[in-house]
C-alpha cells in the first residue's frame, strides 16, 4: 500500500520508501529524511520575485533581499519536479519538516483502503452569497470525498 | 541555618493573611497559562450524567446562536469604531465557570477565544473580594491582553447572567476600538518601548452597575484617550448589545429552564473536545516542523524566527515553539502565550478545521511547550502593543505542518490551503479631522489579504484577514466623510505580486493614500516582510514577494491634479519608476514605520500582500496562465520565465508543443543544477547565522537561541532566555553620522597638512 503524504510525495509502506508521485522514482528509505533523496538548488530570490521598482533608484523593490533570504528548491532527481521549496536565511540548516512514525503509520493504514488520489474537501467558509451558511453550498466544486479504491 | 518549622495552623494563617493582603492582582499565570476547558461543575456533572435529549439541546443551541447573531449585528449597525463597521467584533456566551461555549456566527472568534481569560480572572479574584463582588446588573470592561486578549485596541464588555440568584452563564461583546491613548495614535504603537507607552491598560473591572454605565469611570476612560466620543459611544454599544443578548438568554431560561441552558453550553464544548481527539487520532503519528521569519521589530530590521514543531501522538497534539526568538524588552512586538494560543487557534479555525464550532475547547487536546521569555511567550513586563507581528504569522503558521499531517487522509474537513498573507499591511493614522476632532485608528485594508493557493484551485484575491473569513473592507466614501484622508488608489490588484505555483495565491491590492483639510495629520505602518517574503509556500510553490512602503513627499498631489492631471497614474509602480512630479522626493522603506506627520497632498503607498503559492509552477495549466495574463495579474515575462509557457504576445494563444518542450528543458535544467542533498548541506549550512544578519532565534539546535542585546550578538540556552535590549535606531544613526563627520574632518585636516 502507498500512502499519500504531500502533493508530490508518497510512502510505499511495504518497501518503506519515499516515492515521487509524478514519476514513481524511489527516493530514499521512509524512515529517513526525504530531502536526502532529492537534489537542491540555492536560488537567488530576485530571479523569482523580480524587482518591480527600479533597483538603481530604490533599496526596496518588492524582491526579497538575497543577503537575508534564499530559496532552496528541491527537485526529484528522476523527473525534475519541484518537490518542495524552502525560504531560509543564507546558511540556515534545512528543516526536517516531515518525521513520521512508520510503524504507527503501517498500523493506522492496515484498516484503511488505499487512497490514490487526494480528496478535495470543502473550501473554508466564505460569505459568497446571502444564503451561504458555511456548509459549502454553491461553491461549484466537488465537496469532498476523494477517489478511493 | 535553622529552618523555620510551620505548623498546619500557622500555614493556614499565613495563607489567609497573604490572600487577604494581596499587593497587586497582576495577570494570574494559573489562568493565563491554562487554555483548556475546566472540569465540570457539580451542577454540570449531575445534569450530564443523566440521559440527554439531543433535540432539546439543538433547539436551545439554535436560540442561543440566533441571539448571538442578533447582538453581533447590533454592534455592526451601531458601532462607532471603524473596526465595528468592518466586522472586527463579536459577541459570545460562556459557561458559568467562564469557558467559551459559542460565538456569533459572523463574529471574530479570536476575541471571544481570549475573553474567557478575563472572565475567569473576575470569577477567581473579584467574586469574594468584598470591595468588588459580582452582582446581577454588573458589567466588566477589559482591554489589556496580558489578562487575556489579542492586543490592547480590543475592548470587551463582560456580564454575568443571573438566574434565581446565581450566575448561570457569562456573555460578552468585544470590538476592535483602535484608539486607546497610546504613545502613537490608533492604539497599536510601534514606538512603545515599555508597557507604559501602550495607553489604556484595563484589567477586568466593573464599569456597569444595575445595567448602567458608571459615568465617573467612563469619564476617566474618555479622559485617557484621543477620541472621547468613540470611547463613550462604543461602551454604550457594547453594553446594549450585551443587554439584548441577556434578554434573549433570560427568555431561553424562562421557556426551557436552567438545566437545558447549562447542559447545552457544556455539552457543546465537551462534544468539540471529543471530536478534536477523534480528528487528531486520524492523523499519522509523527512530527512536522516549520519556520517563519519576521524581518522587522518595526523600529529596525531584524530577522526574528518562529520555530514550530507539531507532534501527533495518538489523540494528543503537542505544539512545541521552543527555539523561537527571545522577547525584546523595549520593542512592542512581543506577545504573551495566551494571545499566541488564541491566534493559533484562530488560524486552525480559518484554515484547518473551519467546520468545527468556534470554541477554545478545540485546543483542549493540545499541549504547548514554550521557552520562557520568548517572543511568543513574553513576560508581563514587555510591551505587546504590536503583538500582531508574530501573531499574524501565528495564524497561518500551522497551515504547512497541518497540510502534511492532513494530506493523506481519506476524508478532508476542508480544502488544503497554503498560508494566507500574514502581516497587517495597512496604514494607521492620527491627527485632527476636518471636523476639528482628534482621532487615531487604522484602515480596513488589513481585511484585504490574498489567500494562499489551494489543493484544487487558486487562492482568492484580497479575501479577508487571516483571523476572520467574514470581515469586510469598509466603505471608502464613509471613511472620507469622517477623516481628512483621501484614497487615490484602491483595490487595484497588484500585478506580479503573487505567490506563484500550480495553484497561485490570491493577490493583494494597492493603496495610495493622502490627506487634505487638516492642519495636523500623520501615518504609521506596523508590518514586516520588506526584506524576507512573508507568506510561505506549500508543496513546491513560491512565497509572496517582499513589500515596501513607498512615499512621494514634497508635493501636494491636489495641486498637481489641478495643474497636470495627466501626470498622475493610479499605478504606484508607474508613479515610482517614472517619477512624474518635478521637485518631489520619491523613496521606498521597510513597512515598519513609526508615526510621522505628513504634509497635505503627500502620498503614502503600499500593497496588501499575496498568500503563498501551491505546488510546482511547471504543473500550472497553461490555460490558467493565459487567464492570469488576460486579467492583468501577471506580466508576459512571468508567464514565460516562471511558468515556462510559450505564447503569442499579440493573440495570447498558447503554443502547446513549444510549452511542453520548454517545460521539459526546465526540468532537465533543474536536474543539471541541483546538488544531492548531503553534498549541498556540506557547503550550505553555516555554524551560526551570518555576521551581517541581525538574527534572533535558534539556528541548528532548538535549545540554543541567538539574540541581539544592546547591539551585540548573544547566544543563550533556550531554558534561560534573557530579554533583549535594543539600541535606539536614532542613536545608532547619530553615531554613524558622527563617525562620518570625524572621518571627513580628519581627511580635511590631513589634506591641509599635505
Amino acid at each position: 500500500m502507498k500512502v499519500l503524504i504531500t502533493e508530490n510525495l508518497r510512502i510505499d509502506l511495504e518497501k518503506e520508501l519515499w516515492e515521487c508521485r509524478h514519476c514513481a522514482a524511489a527516493l530514499i528509505g521512509a524512515r529517513d529524511n526525504y530531502k536526502r533523496g532529492l537534489l537542491v538548488y540555492d536560488r537567488d530570490p530576485r530571479e523569482i520575485h523580480k524587482p518591480l521598482l527600479d533597483p538603481s533608484k530604490y533599496p526596496f523593490t518588492y524582491s526579497p533581499d538575497p543577503r537575508w533570504c534564499r530559496i532552496l528548491e528541491y527537485y526529484c532527481p528522476q523527473c525534475g519536479s519541484m518537490i518542495e521549496t524552502e525560504y531560509l536565511p543564507p546558511g540556515h540548516p534545512p528543516v526536517r519538516d516531515i518525521e513520521l512514525d512508520i510503524d504507527a503509520l503501517k498500523g493506522q493504514w492496515s484498516s484503511r483502503d488505499e487512497v490514490t488520489e487526494a480528496p478535495v474537501g470543502t473550501d473554508p467558509p466564505r460569505r459568497l452569497h446571502s444564503h451561504d451558511h458555511g456548509h459549502g453550498h454553491g461553491h461549484g466544486h466537488d465537496h469532498g470525498r476523494g477517489a478511493r479504491k | 541555618m535553622n529552618e523555620m518549622t510551620v505548623t498546619p495552623e500557622q500555614k493556614a494563617l499565613l495563607d489567609r493573611f497573604l490572600a487577604d493582603n494581596k499587593l497587586f492582582y497582576a495577570p494570574d499565570p494559573e489562568i493565563m497559562e491554562d487554555h483548556r476547558i475546566g472540569p465540570r461543575s457539580a451542577q454540570e456533572e449531575a445534569l450530564l450524567s443523566q440521559p440527554q435529549d439531543p433535540h432539546k439541546i439543538n433547539e436551545v443551541r439554535g436560540l442561543v446562536v440566533a441571539a448571538l447573531d442578533e447582538s453581533n449585528t447590533m454592534i455592526e449597525q451601531m458601532g462607532a469604531a471603524p473596526g465595528a463597521k468592518w466586522g472586527d467584533m463579536t459577541t459570545a456566551i460562556f459557561t458559568a465557570a467562564g469557558d467559551l461555549s459559542m460565538i456569533a456566527p459572523h463574529g471574530v472568534g479570536g476575541f471571544a477565544a481570549a475573553v474567557f481569560y478575563p472572565i475567569k480572572f473576575v470569577i477567581k479574584h473579584w467574586t469574594d473580594e468584598p470591595t468588588v463582588g459580582i452582582r446581577d446588573g454588573d458589567g466588566f470592561i477589559h482591554n489589556d491582553a496580558r489578562y487575556g486578549g489579542i492586543h490592547n485596541t480590543d475592548q470587551s464588555m463582560m456580564m454575568p447572567v443571573f438566574w434565581r440568584g446565581r450566575v448561570v452563564c457569562w456573555i460578552s461583546a468585544t470590538i476592535h476600538e483602535g484608539e486607546n491613548g497610546s504613545c502613537e495614535p490608533g492604539g497599536m504603537p510601534a514606538a512603545a518601548e515599555s508597557k507604559f507607552d501602550e495607553g489604556l491598560k484595563m484589567p477586568p473591572f466593573r464599569v456597569v452597575e444595575n445595567f448602567e454605565l458608571k459615568r465617573d469611570l467612563v469619564t476617566f476612560l474618555q479622559n485617557s484617550v484621543r477620541d472621547p466620543k468613540l470611547q463613550l459611544e462604543d461602551m454604550k454599544v457594547r453594553l446594549h448589545s450585551v443587554l439584548r443578548l441577556r434578554e434573549r438568554i433570560i427568555a431561553v431560561l424562562e421557556e426551557h429552564g436552567e438545566d437545558a441552558l447549562v447542559v447545552t453550553l457544556r455539552q457543546h464544548i465537551e462534544d468539540v473536545v471529543q471530536e478534536v481527539h477523534r480528528r487528531i487520532r486520524e492523523l499519522p503519528d509523527g512530527t512536522m516542523r516549520t519556520v517563519s521569519f519576521a524581518d522587522s521589530t518595526l523600529r529596525e530590521s531584524a530577522l526574528l524566527k518562529l520555530n514550530m514543531a507539531l507532534t501527533v501522538k495518538g489523540d494528543r497534539m503537542i505544539v512545541d515553539m521552543r527555539g523561537s526568538s527571545p522577547e525584546l524588552l523595549n520593542r512592542s512586538i512581543n506577545a504573551c502565550q495566551a494571545s499566541f494560543k488564541t491566534m493559533l487557534f484562530t488560524g486552525f479555525m480559518q484554515n484547518i478545521w473551519p467546520d468545527l464550532p468556534f470554541t477554545m475547547a478545540v485546543f483542549t487536546p493540545f499541549d504547548f511547550i514554550f521557552d520562557k521569555n520568548s517572543l511568543i511567550n513574553g513576560s508581563f513586563d514587555t510591551p505587546q502593543a504590536m503583538s500582531l507581528i508574530p501573531l499574524f504569522k501565528t495564524m497561518t503558521l500551522a497551515c504547512i505542518p497541518m497540510a502534511k499531517f492532513n494530506y493523506g487522509l481519506p476524508n478532508r474537513y476542508t480544502a488544503i490551503v497554503a498560508p494566507q498573507y500574514d502581516q497587517p499591511a495597512t496604514l494607521i493614522y492620527g491627527g485632527l479631522t476636518q471636523h476639528s476632532e482628534y482621532t487615531g485608528n487604522f484602515c480596513a485594508d488589513i481585511n484585504g489579504m490574498g489567500q494562499g493557493g489551494r489543493a484544487h484551485r487558486d487562492g482568492e484575491h484580497s479575501v479577508s484577514p487571516p483571523f476572520a473569513a467574514h470581515c469586510d473592507l469598509g466603505e471608502i466614501e464613509l471613511m472620507e466623510e469622517d477623516l481628512p484622508m483621501v484614497r487615490l488608489g484602491a483595490f487595484t490588484l497588484a500585478r506580479d505580486r503573487v505567490g506563484f505555483g500550480k495553484h497561485r495565491s490570491g493577490l493583494g491590492y494597492e493603496q495610495i493614500h493622502t490627506y487634505r483639510r487638516s492642519g495636523l495629520w500623520g501615518f504609521m505602518t506596523g508590518c514586516s516582510g520588506s526584506l524576507f517574503s512573508s507568506s510561505q509556500p506549500l508543496f513546491g510553490g513560491y512565497a509572496s514577494p517582499a513589500y515596501p512602503l513607498c512615499k512621494i513627499k514634497n508635493i501636494n498631489i491636489f495641486d498637481e491634479l489641478k495643474k497636470n492631471p495627466e501626470k498622475f497614474s493610479f499605478d504606484m509602480i508607474e508613479l515610482m519608476n517614472t517619477q512624474p512630479f518635478e521637485g518631489a522626493s520619491y523613496s521606498t522603506h521597510s513597512m515598519g514605520m513609526t508615526f510621522e506627520l505628513a504634509a497635505p497632498g503627500e502620498l503614502y503607498m503600499m500593497c496588501q500582500g499575496a498568500g503563498g503559492g501551491y505546488g510546482d509552477v511547471l504543473q500550472r495549466d497553461p490555460g490558467l496562465v493565459i487567464k492570469d495574463l488576460e486579467e492583468n495579474l501577471i506580466s508576459n515575462d512571468t508567464a514565460r520565465d516562471i511558468y515556462k509557457v510559450v505564447f503569442d504576445a499579440d493573440t495570447q494563444v498558447v503554443d502547446e508543443a513549444a510549452t511542453q518542450r520548454l517545460r521539459a528543458e526546465e526540468r532537465a535544467a533543474r536536474k543539471a543544477r541541483g546538488v544531492p542533498y548531503d553534498d549541498f548541506v556540506k557547503t550550505w549550512v553555516t555554524a551560526e547565522p551570518p555576521a551581517h544578519l541581525p538574527y534572533m532565534g535558534c539556528w541548528d539546535n532548538a535549545e540554543e537561541v541567538y539574540g541581539i542585546n544592546a547591539g551585540q550578538r548573544v547566544k543563550m540556552p533556550g531554558t534561560a532566555l534573557q530579554s533583549q535590549f535594543m539600541l535606539n535606531p536614532k542613536d545608532l544613526r547619530i553615531a554613524e553620522l558622527e563617525a562620518e563627520l570625524a572621518a571627513c574632518r580628519k581627511a580635511q585636516a590631513s589634506g591641509r597638512q599635505a
